[in-house]
């Protein structure tokens, strides 16, 4: 039967042929988004919030609907009411009711006969604004005087006392810190803070609704998961969920931000009020920034209790995030995994949601995880630096492993921060000689990974080869890991497994490529749809044959005689039993469909080098290592990937990312000109080490991979500037202003 | 609003379309001649992903209006192959791994392309500054320079 | 929006003085074309230059000085040998405007006329002392190119005209010139200071000097002060530091999203030094 981790001789898994879908990608062929057109289509465009808070007086859409084209305008008042919770959240983004609470807050949709005369109309549109106080700053929105941005939107959670912004608090720990605290030689307590970054993807949102009167429908998008488009739409629009069907495009990148609706139930509605004429939507870049969710910026503080010899012997850290107009900033995960890193006894995290006018965060890659660990790991850094310790050694001195309570409660299985933190000592880039006004810096980071709800098919085709369909769009190169894994369950070629990514009338409801679970779970579905296939085919093979299934085993892609009294009969390949599968059952396939529960999660360490300018403050990175624990890497090179697109979005994030919004509430630099990721020459080549320290929660060892590495860059980045400069910077994006301003208060003491 | 006329080449052949003057060239490849693989990542040439050629001369086609395409020479992403026949740098990008979502991809393998006709052996700081205006979210660069690097020593060898 | 490709300067001046509405001149469009996307600025009437012969060429005078056209792309002069070696500094900050993409189309006259206070290749032809012929419907007047700018997004120039040529002096011996720009990456972003210097020497002396800055007032802009710091130096460590104060002293920055008044004085005196340094490297013979 097939391996597991145990024997881990695999045929062609680890091995890094050429992805399925790679000859559309390099051709133009690949349709993503934007690139779905239909017979009869309307386009849509939508009217924005200009403030940050403002109360809609009266939307007039006379002159609009005067215009030739013009199909259909929609508004709050054609959406359903009487939603709760999550639901109204979704419902009041995607389309603001009383007041806009945002910079580009939706207020109205149009759809017309081309896409300028949708743009055209959108502006013929007239919004009547009443501007109220508005608040975007998280340590601003927590202080008395700060203006509420909904009453009642706090859970039970929150204590009396605190302000109505302040939606949910978290309050966890273990141990006695008053007795970690006194065992330390050094106690150390600082602030951080952290800005929003957005997920950057290069495609903006895009889709095509087409819904009758009848509420049934299709849409096509590109998302992450089109189970959770389907329910959340359908939840917005007060339609029954089976009723639309969700085909997911290519993704041009996502990273998070497209596991959530923005203007796919626009789409819908308006399709509906244009009498079912299916309506193709498209972000401008400014929009994607403007009103979709970048992650939350933070404000936090931690102390740190360390004797001198490097143990941690307490951690104290406070969490203050917000996450947009409404409730759901990740600082639940931020206190969870804070200190996740370390073993220790003694631990505190407190956190705060806040709302503020900003728009409503998404997940963000590692979501919640890069502001701790940019603030933790900036904090052991400097008490190793204090106490004249190795960065790298101190961690192994404390780090989580096998066996070890983890600071937010569980024990850990076997995970791999030991070996890469070994591995990170023990490369080359890691005893680099530096030059003047460079320094290099060393962070580690985790995340713990996720199952979640996954429904898989195998199906055999009359050759032989196989058809694996799954619901976990393929973002980065899933489908060659899904058919790497398809094809050593059978035993047979790469080549003759065909990966479809599913729409929603085919499968079982499929959580998205979210959470570093796709390649877990939608890969463990496969394995296992595939064993069930080959089960049947062992079945036909023992029926052929006329002994037990039992005495049937299935080896290199073929049904063989085993035992001793199974009889002497030559093998029957798995294309043999396929070319006749007509006449011997019917068409055999196998399923999988479940929520496993075996994930577990990846840690990893980068080390990286910088040079500082001294005269402008500017930071060039000079190399780059990211070590990870990928349990085993199925795609190597996809794996390799995972690390530096992580890293390279980290190292953005930490230098020059950030949404900067004016005293009036706007967002100032809604353009990839001023919101600043890297680009091909801002970054040196991204050395990379594959851990393997097997899950023993997957069949063949797999761990997620695609979070953990934007988690590291944050402080590392940090302390390799305190390493080159001796400055602690401890507000992100470190921006050459703030480092120069910086080296000019430390010359002038 | 009047339309104009416009009769262009586009990858080799001729190509004839209606737009209103205020749409860019990437509009007309895409919604007008249906050649949807030149992708629009910002609409203010800071992206890169509707890169295209024109005259041989590498230009963002969001930063160029559909009536300028006038008796111009085209080429884009759907002409870079020849027939059935990647050319390197492409099959280069699939051995490499070099694209995730596969995005940004056209863009620069047109720019990298363009570099290559001009630069047969650039180094690899020459090549990033090249690629500075085609960003890619997914994979930090790594790959991508390392399968232009390659393609571009392939195809010193073939020539 | 109405768009127009006339033959010559002169119809397109008779457009644009006839024209009631927004009017707009369309040469390689990288900024036309993004406010038009932002919808910052819809034109009614555009009026496209690159049909009149001579826009693209780039043609050397008698006198050893050049002309170039309206439409002349930063590509075409970064590619052009001769005119890299007489202006190195002046080309290198026309082709740092944008990517490779935006090279392709993007001109010295578009930088100059859109007016931004941080326009790379503006600094760089002060400091050349390059004019430009303006065209308008009553004939033709020669203009500084550091009396064109008048303020952000605004210009000297009045309804109706349209700049239609741009001269750049002779090199001449023992001069050499250098543009410099600090921004947060290493490409794509907008200058946060910029600074261009053009320099002759007598030996080892500075005879003549100019200084550009970019983003650090409202308009790009020369500053005397600056160039006359250096002007019968040896470009010494005390000329330097007295061309850093000098530089500084100039500035009238703004904060905004890009940098802080701070940052922006501080680093114009950081970045005037070292442009210096290379144009008088260059004025000795390093080619560089």
């Amino acid at each position: 039967m097939a391996l597991d981790n145990k024997n881990n001789e695999f045929k062609v898994i680890g091995s890094t042929p050429n992805r399925p879908d790679g000859l559309d990608k390099v051709t133009g062929r690949a349709r993503f988004g934007a690139d779905i057109s239909v017979p009869g289509m309307l386009h849509g465009a939508v009217v924005r919030s200009p403030h940050a808070h403002a109360k809609i007086v009266k939307i007039d859409a006379s002159k609009a609907l005067a215009m030739k084209g013009v199909k259909a305008v929609i508004t709050r008042a054609d959406f359903p009411e009487g939603l709760e919770g999550e639901d109204w959240n979704l419902q009041e983004n995607a389309m603001a009711g009383e007041k806009a609470l945002y910079d580009g807050h939706a207020v109205a949709a149009v759809a017309a006969t081309s896409p300028l005369a949708a743009r055209d109309a959108a502006k013929l549109i007239e919004v009547e604004y009443e501007v109220l106080l508005h608040v975007t700053d998280v340590d601003e929105a927590m202080k008395d005087g700060a203006p509420a941005i909904r009453e009642g939107a706090a859970d039970y959670s929150v204590p009396e006392g605190l302000h109505p912004n302040v939606v949910r608090f978290f309050d966890t720990g273990m141990g006695d810190l008053d007795k970690g605290f006194a065992e330390a030689d050094l106690v150390v307590e600082r602030s951080y803070t952290t800005e929003a970054a957005h997920q950057g993807y290069i495609e903006p949102h895009a889709c095509l609704g087409q819904m009758g009167a009848d509420g049934r429908g299709e849409l096509w998008c590109c998302t992450q998961g089109h189970w959770f488009i389907r329910r959340m739409s359908t939840a917005v629009l007060g339609v029954e969920t089976t009723n639309i069907r969700v085909t997911p495009s290519e993704i041009g990148g996502g990273f998070g931000g497209k596991t959530t609706i923005t203007i796919e139930p626009l789409s819908l509605a308006l399709s509906r009020k244009a009498g079912g004429a299916p309506v193709k939507m498209v972000m401008n870049r400014g929009e994607v920034l403007r009103a979709t969710g970048p992650t939350s910026s933070a404000s936090m503080d931690i102390k740190m209790g360390m004797t001198k010899d490097g143990k941690i012997t307490a951690a104290h850290g406070t969490f203050r995030m917000q996450g947009g107009a409404f409730p759901g900033a990740p600082v639940d995960v931020t206190t969870m995994l804070a200190f996740a890193n370390y073993t220790i006894e003694n631990v505190h995290h407190i956190g705060y949601d806040v709302i503020t006018n900003r728009p409503k965060q998404a997940a963000y890659r590692a979501p919640g995880a890069p502001m701790a660990a940019f603030a933790v790991e900036s904090t052991v850094d400097e008490m190793c630096r204090t106490l004249g310790l190795d960065p790298i050694e101190t961690r192994l001195k404390n780090a989580s492993r096998d066996g070890t309570r983890s600071t937010f409660g569980p024990k850990f299985g076997p995970v791999g921060l030991v070996e890469s933190l070994e591995a990170a000592r023990d490369h080359a880039n890691y005893k680099m000689p530096l030059g003047p006004n460079q320094g290099r810096g060393v962070a580690s980071g985790y995340w713990m990974n996720w199952g979640g709800e996954t429904s898989a098919s195998v199906a055999m085709s009359e050759d032989g080869t196989v058809t694996v369909s799954v619901g976990t769009p393929d973002i980065g190169g899933s489908r060659a890991s899904m058919a790497l894994m398809a094809a050593e369950a059978f035993g047979i070629a790469y080549e003759n497994v065909r990966v479809n990514i599913s729409d929603t009338g085919a499968l079982g409801v499929n959580e998205p490529t979210h959470g570093s679970r796709a390649t877990y779970a939608s890969g463990l579905a496969t394995i296992k749809a595939a064993e069930e296939c080959i089960t049947k085919m062992c079945k036909r093979a023992a029926d052929k044959w006329g002994i037990d299934a039992d005495a049937v085993i299935w080896e290199d892609g073929s049904a063989k005689p085993s035992g001793p009294n199974a009889g002497e009969f030559d093998p029957l390949s798995i294309g043999e039993i396929c070319a006749e599968m007509g006449e011997t059952g019917g068409p055999i396939s196998g399923h999988y469909e479940g929520s496993p529960t075996g994930f577990s999660g990846s840690f990893g360490t980068h080390v990286v080098d910088v040079e500082i300018d001294p005269e402008t403050g500017h930071t060039t990175v000079l190399r780059y290592l990211v070590v990870q624990d990928a349990g085993k890497a199925i795609h190597p090179a996809y794996v390799e990937g995972q690390f530096q697109g992580g890293a390279a979005q980290g190292i953005g994030w930490a230098l020059n990312e950030e949404y900067i919004y004016g005293e009036d509430g706007r967002l100032q630099n809604p353009v990839f000109l001023d919101y600043r990721i890297p680009v091909a020459s801002d970054l040196p080549m991204i050395d990379t080490v594959i851990v393997e320290v097997p899950n023993p929660g997957h069949p063949y060892g797999v761990r997620g991979v695609g979070e953990t590495g934007i988690t590291p860059p944050l402080p590392a980045l940090a302390n390799a500037i305190a390493d080159a400069t001796g400055l602690r910077m401890r507000g992100l994006p470190m921006t050459p202003p703030k480092i120069l301003a910086a080296l000019k208060a430390q010359k002038n003491g | 609003m009047s339309k104009v006329h416009v009769t262009t080449t586009v990858n080799g052949d001729q190509a004839e379309f209606l737009c209103e003057p205020r749409e860019t060239l990437l509009d007309c490849l895409r919604d007008k001649l249906h050649l949807t693989g030149s992708k629009e990542g910002c609409g203010t040439g800071d992206c890169g992903a509707c890169s295209v050629t024109v005259d041989d001369r590498l230009v963002c086609s969001c930063l160029m209006l559909g009536v300028e395409a006038e008796g111009k020479e085209i080429k884009t992403i759907e002409g870079m192959a020849d027939g059935e026949n990647l050319r390197p740098l492409q099959a280069k990008f699939i051995e490499h791994a070099a694209l995730q979502c596969g995005v940004c991809t056209p863009g620069i393998l047109v720019a990298s392309e363009a570099l290559l006709k001009k630069n047969p052996d650039p180094t690899e700081e020459e090549l990033r500054y090249w690629l500075a205006g085609n960003l890619c979210r997914c994979t930090g660069y790594d790959k991508i320079i390392r399968a232009v690097m390659d393609a571009a020593a392939e195809m010193r060898e073939t020539s | 929006m109405r768009f127009h490709s006339p033959a010559s300067f002169e119809d397109a001046a008779n457009i644009a003085a006839s024209a009631t509405g927004v009017t707009r001149f369309l040469a390689g469009g990288t900024d036309v074309l993004v406010q038009l996307r932002a919808d910052i600025v819809e034109p009614d009437d555009l009026i496209d230059v690159k049909q009149i012969a001579g826009v693209k060429d780039i043609t050397r005078r008698s006198d050893g000085g050049w002309d170039l056209g309206v439409a002349v792309a930063g590509a075409e002069m970064t590619e052009h040998a001769a005119l890299m070696a007489d202006w190195p500094g002046l080309v290198e900050g026309m082709g740092l405007i944008g990517s490779t993409q935006v090279q392709g189309r993007a001109t010295l006259v578009g930088n100059l006329c859109n007016a931004s206070p941080a326009g790379d290749a503006s600094p760089g032809m002060m400091a050349a002392g390059v004019t430009v012929t303006v065209t308008g419907p009553n004939g033709t007047r020669e203009v500084a190119v550091e009396d064109v700018p008048t303020a952000p997004g605004r210009t000297s120039l009045e309804k109706g005209e349209v700049v239609s040529a741009v001269h750049i002096p002779a090199r001449g011996a023992n001069g050499g010139d250098a543009y410099l720009r600090f921004i947060p990456r290493t490409e794509m972003d907008i200058a946060v200071v910029g600074c261009g210097v053009n320099l002759r020497l007598d030996g080892d002396i500075v005879t003549e000097a100019r200084v550009a800055l970019g983003a650090v007032a409202p308009t790009a802009r020369l500053v005397q002060d600056a160039a006359d710091a250096i002007i019968g130096t040896t470009l010494d460590d005390a000329a330097l530091d007295a061309l850093a104060a000098a530089a500084e002293a100039a500035c009238m920055p703004i904060d905004d999203k890009r940098g802080t008044i701070e940052f922006r004085t501080d680093v114009a005196g950081v970045l005037a030094k070292r442009a210096a340094k290379i144009a008088y490297a260059r004025a000795k013979g390093d080619t560089k």
